[in-house]
């Protein structure tokens, strides 16, 4: 690997020698693909016709008449099949795959979407699947779980660690050092080693070339700001390398969970909580201790529930290009509680943190402003969660008396 | 040197043994006896891992091992201070093992300056290849301490030579795929992969990775100059108590 991967003094290939050969190879191959015209074609054909691509976007009108500032508009990552951006990556990622001539894949899952998408994929290309996916995480998911067993794949619950998806991304690596001659690992967000940073927001770029496209003929302009949510990042920056170039405020969002002053949060970018450190591969700001041991992390959302960020989101936090903000679990739900009441969109409980930042901002920006925020998914995976953030009491006799039902 | 100490030893013994143990587990008293018994029994030469949270080269035995150790409190602090205690009272040569980011936030140079001054005499760290490792191996060279690297099944014959350029002390061939403590197959295939090794450096060879009792240790004798005894004392400390690592390890040879 002579190129290896480095956004500033973010990235790298920090890896075991035993899987360095096989980097080598997935390397080759992305770049073969990248430099071949037909590859990006044959994928956005398939996007476009087993997917939903190109998603729309929408004008919130209600949201922007009740906020009375900037327009807001939405693009819908939240209508490619499987119900979120995940799809992009992983239909990508199949055809490398395919090219490699390998016949299972792994993944990690969070949400449960990358799992979900990674598993339809492996349906759609006949590829055998096993989904990693933390115990902490199988609980509050478990719809997903079901879809994915649904579709073939073995899901694994890991009990190791924090149980939650940096601890799904250690137990895939474990199964890939041994079973990589058949299998490729399917990683789900622009983390990890050389070159899944790049392959991954590769793929995802198809959502701001879209989008950049969109807003231009439907809002007639570009937009002062872009939003979107940041786990590991790879909706974020799928959404802002259209802009990079244009005078357009990025906005990131971390999972502020229960708030930055008391800890239990997952902001690598947007507190002073994180530092530089290597780990699972790769470097860039991690929460962890003084030693270089991974903190906790928490977040009402499975999906920005990890340590880590994306190496060239962590540089574009450097250069101040991308500006980092934190939402907290209530000014989430919040958010989501009005997206759904005013417009009838139901974004994921990931999704609806760009749009608690976009509501707290659009206030004081004027009509002329025009913003954009990514609905990355869609919440309809999140409804225990929802359920019981609401205190839904009907929702809660239903699910008692279904249970009921099971011990009759 | 390590090497020349490898070398001088090897000349009294067909094959050299080296154990492994993580710092803090089951707890620093404990783990100062683990090494005392195995001293006595005869070990050469150990590797002393410092836990981390993410061990992702670890297979469950170590991992559990190291997600004990610092649920019971184990720091990098604490680690070091014992490492010092132990390479004072004991004879033979011993090294760290950790992942990198351990020696990252510490502060590479410093890192290598403590092992140097607490008298370590060399590192093993997995996820640390020569290529992202331009600041650890001047400091480990100022030093004059072994930088320890690896060999894989699926290293070429091209990338051996340029992994053997940079090791000092023994090269540590990992025995299969996968993670440690896992069974290996003592095979044929193994004993060509060896073979490989053997030509791509002048350094001794370790192999680590599935080696649990005697007749794996016969296997590798001739093949190899050290036998690397990992999971399989965890698992015994686990099982029988320290108690028994001593007559296990005398068992080896």
């Amino acid at each position: 690997m002579k190129d290896r991967g480095y956004y500033k003094k973010f990235g790298g290939a920090y890896l075991p020698e035993i899987l360095v050969a096989t980097f080598d190879e997935l390397v080759e191959i992305f770049q073969t693909a990248k430099n071949d015209p037909g590859f990006w074609e044959e994928y956005v054909e398939i996007m476009s016709t087993y997917s939903c691509r190109p998603t729309p976007i929408t004008f919130a009108q209600n949201l922007t008449r009740h906020f009375g500032g900037a327009r807001i508009y939405v693009k819908r990552e939240d209508l490619n099949h499987t119900g979120a951006h995940k799809a992009n990556n992983v239909i990508g990622q199949g055809l490398l795959v395919k090219r490699m001539g390998k016949t299972r894949v792994i993944a990690e899952t969070g949400a449960g979407q990358h799992g979900v998408a990674t598993a339809t994929m492996a349906a759609r290309f006949g590829f055998k699947c096993t989904i990693y996916m933390g115990e902490v995480d199988v609980q509050r998911q478990r719809p997903n779980v079901f879809w994915m067993e649904r579709l073939g794949a073995e899901v694994i619950t890991v009990t190791e660690g924090t149980r939650i998806l940096k601890d799904a991304i250690n137990e895939s690596f474990r199964d890939w050092v041994t079973h990589m001659d058949t299998t490729h690992y399917v990683l789900g967000t622009a983390c990890g080693p050389h070159p899944f940073p790049e392959m991954v927001s590769y793929f995802q770029s198809i959502i701001g070339q879209e989008a950049r496209k969109q807003i231009l003929e439907q809002a007639g302009g570009l937009p002062a700001r872009v939003y979107a949510c940041v786990g590991g990042g790879s909706n974020a920056l799928g959404t802002f390398n259209a802009f990079l170039d244009d005078p357009v405020d990025l906005v990131g969002v971390e999972a502020g969970g229960e708030g930055l002053e008391t800890g239990r949060h997952a902001c690598r970018l947007s507190s002073k909580d994180s530092s530089i450190g290597v780990a699972q591969g790769y470097k860039t700001y991690f929460l962890q201790d003084n030693d270089g041991q991974m903190r906790e992390t928490h977040s009402v959302a499975a999906g920005l529930d990890y340590v880590g960020v994306s190496p060239i989101l962590a540089q574009y936090a450097e250069t101040g290009r991308i500006r980092f903000e934190a939402a907290t679990d209530q000014e989430v739900v919040d958010a989501l509680s009005l997206t759904i009441q005013k417009e009838g969109l139901i974004p994921a409980l990931e999704s609806a943190h760009a749009f608690a930042q976009a509501f707290k901002e659009a206030p004081a920006m004027t009509p002329r402003d025009i913003i954009l925020i990514n609905q990355s998914g869609r919440g309809d995976k999140d409804i225990f969660t929802i359920a019981d953030a609401f205190a839904d009491p009907k929702w809660q006799a239903f699910i008692k008396e279904k249970a009921e039902g099971y011990h009759a | 040197m390590l090497e020349s100490y490898l070398n001088n030893r090897l000349k009294q013994k067909e094959i050299l043994l080296m154990t492994h143990i993580v710092l803090g587990y089951p707890t620093f008293e404990d783990a100062f006896k683990i090494i005392e018994s195995m001293v006595s029994a005869g070990v050469d030469l150990m590797e002393l891992q410092i836990p981390f949270s993410e061990p992702i080269a670890d297979g469950s035995v170590i991992l559990h091992a190291n997600q004990k150790a610092l649920a019971k409190g184990a720091t990098v602090k604490k680690c070091i201070d014992f490492a010092k205690t132990v390479a004072e009272t004991f004879e033979i040569p011993f090294l760290f093992m950790s992942y990198y980011n351990i020696l990252f936030k510490y502060g590479i140079e410093r890192f290598v300056d403590t092992m140097a001054e607490n008298g370590l005499q060399g590192a093993i760290v997995p996820d640390l290849p020569p290529e992202e490792g331009k600041d650890y191996l001047e400091a480990m060279d100022k030093y004059r301490l072994s930088p320890v690297f690896i060999f894989s099944p699926t290293t070429s014959d091209e990338r051996m030579n340029y992994l053997g350029d940079f090791g000092r002390g023994f090269i540590y061939c990992v025995a299969r795929k996968g993670v440690t403590g896992v069974d290996t197959d003592f095979s044929r295939q193994l004993e060509d992969y060896l073979v490989r090794c053997r030509s791509a450096t002048d350094l001794p060879l370790a192999l680590g990775f599935g080696v649990k009792e005697r007749a794996d240790i016969d296997f590798l004798k001739g093949k190899v100059d050290i036998a690397v005894i990992g999971s399989e004392t965890i698992r015994l400390v686990d099982k029988e108590g320290i108690g028994a690592v001593g007559g296990f390890i005398k068992n080896l040879r």
